[in-house]
C-alpha cells in the first residue's frame, strides 16, 4: 500500500509571512507531547495499513522539524522500523531551518539516522530574508550549511525562491552562484505565489509593482535552468535540481504515485489499493490530539479516486519529471492505451509545442515547463 | 361611491428622494397595512426594484383616511415608474390621476428628473403640491429648496409641507393636502365606460393583470369589454382594488381606480395607454394619449455555454409575457454562436432585463455592446431599419444612413457647466440652450446623438459631475450622418459580436481605444494575439497581447496532491467561462468594451 513516510512538523518559532502551510508557535512542553502524539498514530496507523515492502523513504517536513530533538527524532525513526520496517538503503530526511541548529545539534540528527538534510535557505540576501520574516540572516544560512557538512552529511539540498519582492535578475544570479559555490547535492527552485490569508496577500496585493512580474519570474525560472545543469545540475523535476543522482526518492515518490503514509497534522496520505486513496489528517493540533485520544485515526476525509481520476493524477504527477511518461507504464498501469485516453490532447499540446514525444515517451518542452499549469488542467477529467 | 370623496394621485420624486418611504408611511397612517405587513418599501414588489431603490412596475393602492373635516376619503395612490427609459408609462399613469405629491429632498433640491416628471403632471393640467422630505437631515436647507421649486417649476411652494418620510414627520399634514388641494375626479357612472389602462402585468396564476382609471362609466364582474386600440374583447372575470392586497369589489365606477382580470394572455394585448369601454355600449372616442411604445436600444444576448440556449430562450419569453416593450428574435453570430438579438426601451431597461436573465434564471450571459436602430438608404431607394453592425449592407449601394436624434436635458450645479458641454460637443451635441435656474443651477438642452448615449455617456456624465447631475431626454428624429461600420479582428479573424457602427470622425479615437481596452482585458494565451479595429480593409489600430511565459505551481507541501488538483480544477473552471473565438479565449467582459473607452 505504501513505501514512503512523511512526518508532519507543525511548529516554526516564527511564521514566515508568505507562508501558507500549516504550522503555528510551539508551547511550552508541546512538542514533547506532540512527538508523544506522532509515535501513537503510527503504532493504530500500522494496525490498519501496511507498507508493500520495507519503508524506502522517511521525510520529516514542516514547518521546522529542526526543532525536534535528535533523541525524538530516533525514536519515531525507531518506532517506523519496528511498525513498517525500513529498507537497507532508506533515504531519511529532514527538513531543517538555519537559525534552529548547530553543528552539534545537526551532528545528533544524523547519529539518530537523518541521512538526507533539506536547507531552506530560501535565498542569501540579508534585505530579503528579512522580507520574508525568515529567523536567519545570509551568514547564519551559509553557516548551517558548513556545519551540516562537518555533522557528515554526504547529501544536502538547498531550497531557493526566485520572485521575491524587489528582488532582480541580478539578485538571483548571485543567489544562484553562491548556492553552487556551496556545493550542496540537491538545489529546488520555487517560484514565490502570493497565497490568499497570509500576510503577504495584504502587503501585496495583486499586481503588485514589488513582486516580479511573470515575465521576470520567467527569466528567474530559465536563469536557473541554464545555470544549474552548468554546474553539474541535472534539471529532473520542474523545480528540483540534483548532482550524481542525488535526486530526492521520498519527493519522486509523490510524482510517480507511490504509496506514502503521512503522520502528523494536516499530513496527506495516498494508498495504492484499487486506483488509489487519498486522505488527510485534521488540521489543528487540537482535533488531532482528541482523535488520537479517543483512539481514532486522526483523518479528516478520505477519497477514493475513480478510474478517471487516477489516469488524470498519472499525467499531471508523472509530466512533472523529465524521465516523462511512457505510453508502456500507462497501458500496464491502467490496461488502456495511453492515446485512447488521451490522444487528441496531447495532439494538441504537441502541436504548440507544450509537450514532446519521443520514442513512446511524453514529456514536457522547455516551453511546456514553464507552462506546465496548462498542460497539466487539460488532463482533468 | 361618492365620488366627490375620491382623489387619485401620484407622488413625483427623484429616485432616492424618498418616494418609497413616503408611500409607506402613508399605507400605515392609514391602517392600510401595519407596521408588521409593511415590509419596507410595500409598493417596489420586485427583489431588484427594493435593490436599486427604484420602481419598475408601477403599483398602485387604495388607502381609506378619515379627515379632520370628519368625511371617509378614498384616496388612491398611483404609483410612477422612477426613470427615463420609461417617461410614457409614467404619463399614463399620471393622467389616471388628478394630482401629484412633489416630493423634494430638503438637502438635495429639484432634479432633471423631477422635472421632467412635474412638466408631464403640469401639461395634463394636474394639481401639483410641493413636500419636502428629509427635513430632518443636518443638510436640509428647506428655505432654499423652497425658492428654488417656486423659481424653477414655478409653483408655489411656500406652505409646503415639511416632512420626514424616514421619521414619520408630516405624514397627517400630506394627508389633509391631498384631501384638500386635489380635486375629486369628475364623470358620469351612467355614461358608456371610457377607461384609462394605466399598467399592466403577467401573473402566472391569473393571467394578465390590468390597471384602470375609470372615466366614465361603471364596470363590473361579468361585462364584456373591449380594448379600443388593440381592438380585442375579453370578459372582466375578476374586478377589484389593491387595498393593499388585491380585493374583489362589486363594481368599479366613474372616478375609481382598480384591476380587472379578464382572462387575457399576453401583455401584448393589454397595451398601457388603451381605452377600455364595454364590447356592447361603446364609447364613442377613445382617451387621448395611446402611443406603441418602441425598442429604442438593442444588443445581442448570448449564453457563454451553448447548452443554455433552451433556457435563455425560455427566460425570454417568460420576461416578455410580463413587459411588452422589450423585444427578442434569434440571432446567429460566428463568434458567439447562437443568441437573440433584443430591443429595449433604453439603457436602464437592459441592465434590469440582463440582471433578471442572470439572477432568476441563473444564466451566463455575454452581453455585445448596445447600438440604436439606424435608417439605411440604399441608391436604389430602398429604406430600411438596421439595429446590430451586421446588418449593414455594402457601401457602395448604400447612398446614405441616419441615425436618431434625442433632445437632452441635463440638470447640473453650475460648478459643472464647463465638463459638461465639453462631455456634450465631445458626443457630437448641438446645443440648444442653457438655461440658468437659480444662481446655481443650471439646466444645459442639448441635441444629441442616441448612439452616443448608449455608448458611455451616462458613467462619463456621472463622473464628471461627481453624480451631481440628472438627465432626461426624448427622441427627437432622425438625422444623416457619416457613419461607418468598425470591426474588430482577433488574430487576423473578423470577431462580428465585437463590430459597431460609429461615426467617422470618432472611429480612429474609438478604435484605438478600444483594442487597448481590450489588451488588458484579454489575459496571455498560449500564442500572441494580434487585436486590431478596422474599417473596410484599412486597419486603423492595433494591439498585441504577449504570449504567456509563466504558468506553474510552486512547492508541493506533504504530497498534498488534491490541493494541487483544485488549483488546476479552478484553472479549468476559469476557461468555461471564457468563449473561445478562434484559439483565443475571450473573457465576457471584453464584449462591452466599447462601453469602457473615453
Amino acid at each position: 500500500m505504501f513505501s514512503r513516510l512523511y512526518i508532519h512538523i507543525p511548529f516554526c518559532l516564527e511564521k514566515c509571512g508568505y507562508c501558507a502551510f500549516v504550522s503555528c508557535k510551539p508551547l511550552k512542553g508541546e512538542l514533547e507531547n506532540y512527538h508523544t502524539l506522532l509515535l501513537k498514530e503510527m503504532q493504530l496507523a500500522s494496525g490498519n495499513y501496511q507498507p508493500a515492502e520495507p519503508l524506502d523513504s522517511i521525510y520529516f517536513g514542516g514547518g521546522t522539524p529542526s526543532l525536534l530533538l535528535p533523541e525524538q527524532v530516533a525514536q519515531i525513526i525507531a518506532v517506523a522500523s519496528k511498525q513498517f520496517s525500513l529498507s537497507p538503503a532508506v533515504e531519511i530526511t529532514l527538513e531543517a531551518n538555519p537559525g534552529t541548529v548547530d553543528e552539534g545539534r545537526l551532528r545528533a540528527f544524523r547519529t539518530a539516522g537523518v541521512n538526507r538534510l533539506s536547507l531552506g535557505i530560501q535565498t542569501f540576501d540579508g534585505n530579503l530574508l528579512r522580507c520574508l520574516g525568515r529567523v536567519h540572516d545570509a551568514a547564519q544560512a551559509r553557516q548551517a550549511f558548513r556545519d551540516a557538512r562537518r555533522a557528515g552529511f554526504d547529501n544536502i539540498g538547498l531550497d531557493l525562491i526566485h520572485g521575491l519582492p524587489g528582488q532582480s535578475l541580478s539578485q538571483w544570479h548571485s543567489d544562484l552562484r553562491e548556492a553552487i559555490r556551496l556545493a550542496p547535492e540537491h538545489i529546488s527552485v520555487y517560484g514565490l505565489t502570493v497565497e490568499e490569508g497570509t500576510p503577504f496577500s495584504l502587503r501585496y496585493p495583486e499586481e503588485s509593482p514589488d513582486i516580479p512580474d511573470d515575465d521576470q519570474s520567467a527569466e528567474m525560472f530559465e536563469a536557473a535552468d541554464s545555470v544549474l545543469p552548468t554546474a553539474g545540475y541535472e534539471h529532473y523535476e520542474i523545480a528540483n535540481y540534483a548532482r550524481n543522482g542525488h535526486r530526492s526518492r521520498h519527493n519522486s515518490g509523490y510524482w510517480r504515485r507511490d504509496g506514502y503514509l503521512g503522520v502528523g497534522v494536516a499530513a496527506h496520505s495516498f494508498l495504492r489499493k484499487g486506483y488509489g486513496f487519498r486522505f488527510s489528517n485534521y488540521e489543528t493540533v487540537e482535533e488531532y490530539r482528541a482523535a488520537l485520544a479517543g483512539g481514532c485515526l486522526p483523518h479528516q476525509d478520505q477519497n477514493d479516486l475513480s478510474l478517471e481520476d487516477a489516469m488524470a493524477e498519472f499525467m499531471f504527477l508523472g509530466l512533472r519529471l523529465f524521465d516523462g511518461i511512457s505510453s508502456d507504464e500507462f497501458e500496464r498501469e491502467f490496461d488502456l492505451p495511453l492515446r485512447s485516453v488521451y490522444g487528441s490532447v496531447i495532439d494538441e499540446l504537441t502541436r504548440i509545442a507544450l509537450l514532446q514525444c519521443d520514442q513512446g515517451v511524453l514529456r514536457l518542452t522547455r516551453r511546456g515547463l514553464l507552462l506546465s499549469n496548462q498542460v497539466f488542467a487539460r488532463f482533468l477529467p | 361611491m361618492d365620488i366627490s370623496r375620491i382623489r387619485n394621485f401620484s407622488i413625483i420624486a427623484h429616485i432616492d428622494h424618498g418616494k418609497s418611504t413616503l408611500a409607506d408611511r402613508l399605507l400605515e397612517y392609514t391602517g392600510t397595512v401595519t407596521d408588521r405587513e409593511s415590509k419596507n418599501q410595500f409598493l417596489d414588489k420586485m427583489d431588484l426594484e427594493r435593490e436599486r431603490g427604484i420602481t419598475i412596475k408601477a403599483q398602485t393602492v387604495r388607502l381609506n383616511y378619515r379627515a379632520d373635516d370628519g368625511n371617509d376619503y378614498v384616496l388612491n395612490l398611483i404609483d410612477t415608474p422612477g426613470h427615463v427609459d420609461f417617461t410614457y408609462e409614467v404619463s399614463r399613469s399620471l393622467a389616471a390621476c388628478e394630482g401629484g405629491l412633489l416630493v423634494v429632498d430638503a438637502s438635495q433640491g429639484v432634479e432633471a428628473q423631477t422635472l421632467a416628471n412635474v412638466y408631464l403632471a403640469l401639461d395634463i393640467n394636474l394639481e401639483v403640491f410641493p413636500v419636502l422630505n428629509k427635513i430632518d437631515l443636518p443638510a436640509a436647507d428647506p428655505d432654499r429648496v423652497i425658492q428654488e421649486i417656486e423659481e424653477i417649476i414655478g409653483i408655489d411652494a411656500h406652505d409646503a409641507v415639511r416632512a420626514s418620510a424616514k421619521e414619520g414627520i408630516g405624514t397627517k399634514e400630506i394627508l389633509e393636502e391631498i384631501v384638500r388641494k386635489i380635486p375629486p375626479p369628475e364623470g358620469d357612472s351612467t355614461a358608456p365606460l371610457k377607461a384609462l389602462l394605466f399598467d399592466s402585468w403577467y401573473d402566472q396564476y391569473q393571467g394578465v393583470i390590468i390597471l384602470v382609471r375609470i372615466f366614465d362609466g361603471t364596470l363590473k364582474r361579468g361585462d364584456k369589454i373591449q380594448l379600443m386600440a388593440t381592438n380585442s374583447s375579453f370578459e372582466a372575470l375578476k374586478v377589484g382594488v389593491f387595498a393593499p392586497v388585491m380585493r374583489e369589489v362589486q363594481e368599479l365606477t366613474a372616478g375609481e381606480v382598480g384591476f380587472v382580470i379578464a382572462g387575457i394572455k399576453d401583455v401584448a394585448d393589454a397595451k398601457v395607454g388603451d381605452t377600455v369601454t364595454l364590447l356592447h355600449r361603446q364609447c364613442l372616442v377613445p382617451l387621448d394619449g395611446f402611443k406603441e411604445v418602441q425598442p429604442m436600444v438593442f444588443s445581442g444576448l448570448y449564453p457563454i455555454d451553448t447548452v443554455q440556449y433552451e433556457q435563455l430562450r425560455d427566460a425570454l419569453a417568460k420576461l416578455k409575457l410580463n413587459d411588452s416593450s422589450f423585444s427578442y428574435e434569434p440571432e446567429t453570430s460566428l463568434a458567439l454562436g447562437f443568441g437573440f438579438r433584443c430591443g429595449f426601451l433604453g439603457l436602464l431597461h437592459m441592465e434590469i432585463i440582463q440582471e433578471r436573465l442572470e439572477r432568476e434564471f441563473d444564466l451566463d450571459l455575454i452581453t455585445t455592446a448596445p447600438t440604436v436602430v439606424y435608417r439605411v438608404h440604399k441608391m436604389n431607394g430602398e429604406v430600411f431599419s438596421i439595429q446590430s453592425a451586421n446588418q449593414m449592407p455594402e457601401l457602395q449601394s448604400t447612398e446614405y444612413l441616419e441615425e436618431p436624434f434625442i433632445l437632452a436635458h441635463i440638470h447640473v450645479p453650475n460648478d459643472y457647466v464647463g465638463g459638461v458641454l465639453a462631455l456634450c460637443e465631445d458626443k457630437r451635441g448641438v446645443q440648444r440652450e442653457i438655461k440658468y435656474l437659480t444662481q446655481t443651477r443650471v439646466m444645459i438642452i442639448y441635441e444629441l446623438p442616441l448612439n452616443e448615449i448608449v455608448l458611455d455617456f451616462y458613467d462619463r456624465l456621472k463622473s464628471i459631475t461627481k453624480g451631481y447631475a440628472s438627465l432626461d431626454y426624448e427622441h427627437l428624429e432622425y438625422r444623416r450622418s457619416d457613419l461607418v461600420r468598425m470591426n474588430v479582428m482577433i488574430n487576423g479573424e473578423v470577431v462580428d459580436a465585437l463590430s459597431l457602427i460609429l461615426h467617422r470622425e470618432k472611429a480612429y479615437f474609438r478604435g484605438r481605444d478600444l483594442v487597448s481596452k481590450m489588451k488588458e482585458l484579454i489575459s496571455r494565451q498560449m500564442f500572441e494575439v494580434a487585436i486590431q479595429a478596422a474599417i473596410g480593409n484599412k486597419i486603423i489600430a492595433r494591439e498585441t497581447v504577449k504570449a504567456m511565459r509563466k504558468d506553474v505551481l510552486a512547492k508541493c507541501y506533504g504530497g498534498d496532491i488534491s490541493r494541487k488538483r483544485k488549483l488546476l480544477e479552478k484553472q479549468k473552471e476559469g476557461k468555461k467561462r471564457m468563449k473561445n473565438v478562434g484559439n483565443v479565449e475571450l473573457p465576457q467582459e471584453a464584449f462591452l468594451a466599447i462601453l469602457k473607452v473615453d
